[in-house]
C-alpha cells in the first residue's frame, strides 16, 4: 500500500514534471549568468530549492544587491510556504520529527498542489498521506536538481526567442482550475490575480503574498454572505 | 556579472537556505496534537489558499507594467488560450504544449 501510494505520487506529478525541466533549466543558465561559479550554482539549487525565489536571487546578485536585501527577498517570495505548510500540518502531526523535516524541505507550489487536490476531499492514514506526498515531492527534487545542472552546464547557450520561461506560467495555470472548486475559491483566484497584477510593481516582489492575503480575504468575504 | 565577492554569495546562500526552511517548517514543525488547534477562520481562509496564490503567481507573467495601454500582450493571449484548455482539460502536458504553441505562433506572425 505504501509503495503503491509512493508510485501514485510519482505518476501524479509526472506531467507537471515536463514544465518544470525548463524552469530548472533557465535557473541554472540565470545562476551562471549573474557571475556565481558553477559549484555555487550548482549549490544554491538545493541549498534553497525554491524555483521563483532563485531566479529572484541570481537577479539581484548579478544586480550587486545587498546581502540583506537578497535574503529578505527570498524570505519575501517564499512566504507563501507558510500556508502551504500550515495546510498539510494538520495531517501530520502524528509523524516523527524527521518526517516533519524532509516533508518541509520537500515542500513545492508543484507537490503541494498535487497533495491537496487528492487529500483536500479524501483522507487515509498518515503514512499512506506521507508515502504519497514523498512520491510526489522527490520526483520533483530529482528533476528540479538535475535540470538546474543541465542549465549550469549550458551556460548561456539556449537563445532567449525560445520563451522557454513561459512554461512556468503554463504550469500554474493547469493546476489553477482543479483548484477553483466553488464560488469563493472563484473570487479568491479572481480578486489574487487581479491585486497580483496591480501590485506588481512593489518592491520586493511584496505583490505576491500581498495578492494572495487580499485574494483570500475576498473570498472569505464572498463565502460568508451566501 | 556580480562584484559580491564568494562569502557574500555563500552567506546568502545558506541564510536564505535557512530561512526558507523555517517558513516551510513553521506549522508542520510547531503543531503539536491535532487540527482542533488551528481556529475555524484559519481553516476556512486555508482552503482558499492554492486557487488565490496560483493566480497571483500566473497574472504577472502574462503582463507587463504599461497594463492599463496595452493589455493585449503575446503572452497575455497565449495565456488566455492555455487558460481555456486548462480549464476544458484540466491537463498539465496538454496545457504547456498549446500555451507554448500559440506564444511561438503569435511570435512568428508579429
Amino acid at each position: 500500500m505504501r509503495r503503491q501510494n509512493f508510485r501514485a505520487g510519482v505518476l501524479t506529478i509526472a506531467p507537471i514534471l515536463i514544465g518544470v525541466v525548463p524552469f530548472g533549466i533557465i535557473a541554472g543558465v540565470a545562476a551562471v549568468e549573474s557571475g556565481l561559479s558553477s559549484l555555487q550554482a550548482i549549490v544554491f539549487s538545493p541549498v534553497v530549492f525554491a524555483g521563483a525565489s532563485q531566479l529572484a536571487a541570481y537577479e539581484l546578485i548579478g544586480r550587486d544587491a545587498a546581502v540583506v536585501v537578497i535574503v529578505a527577498t527570498v524570505v519575501v517570495i517564499n512566504s507563501r510556504f507558510v500556508m502551504y505548510s500550515a495546510s498539510l500540518a494538520p495531517h501530520f502531526v502524528s509523524a516523527t520529527t524527521p518526517q516533519k523535516l524532509a516533508t518541509s524541505y520537500l515542500l513545492t507550489d508543484q507537490a503541494f498542489a498535487v497533495w491537496i487536490i487528492r487529500y483536500g476531499r479524501e483522507d487515509e492514514s498518515t503514512e499512506l498521506k506521507l508515502a504519497y506526498y514523498f512520491g510526489a515531492a522527490l520526483a520533483l527534487f530529482v528533476t528540479w536538481q538535475s535540470s538546474t545542472i543541465v542549465g549550469v552546464v549550458l551556460g548561456s547557450g539556449i537563445p532567449p526567442e525560445w520563451s522557454l520561461d513561459f512554461a512556468i506560467p503554463l504550469v500554474f495555470l493547469a493546476l489553477l482550475f482543479p483548484a477553483i472548486t466553488d464560488r469563493a475559491t472563484s473570487v479568491a483566484a479572481i480578486v489574487g490575480g487581479l491585486t497580483a497584477v496591480v501590485a506588481q510593481p512593489l518592491a520586493y516582489n511584496l505583490g505576491l503574498p500581498l495578492a494572495a492575503v487580499v485574494g483570500i480575504a475576498t473570498g472569505l468575504i464572498a463565502e460568508s454572505r451566501r | 556579472m556580480t562584484s559580491l565577492a564568494p562569502w557574500e554569495i555563500w552567506l546568502v546562500m545558506g541564510l536564505a537556505g535557512a530561512g526558507t526552511l523555517a517558513l516551510r517548517y513553521s506549522f508542520i514543525g510547531l503543531l503539536k496534537r491535532s487540527a482542533d488547534e488551528i481556529p475555524d477562520l484559519a481553516r476556512r481562509a486555508l482552503r482558499l489558499i492554492p486557487a488565490a496564490v496560483l493566480a497571483a503567481l500566473i497574472t504577472p507573467s502574462l503582463t507587463h507594467p504599461d497594463l492599463i495601454f496595452d493589455p493585449w500582450t503575446e503572452r497575455m493571449l497565449a495565456g488566455i488560450v492555455a487558460a481555456v484548455v486548462a480549464w476544458r482539460t484540466k491537463n498539465v502536458l496538454v496545457t504547456i504544449a498549446v500555451g507554448m504553441a500559440t506564444l511561438w505562433l503569435l511570435q512568428a506572425i508579429s
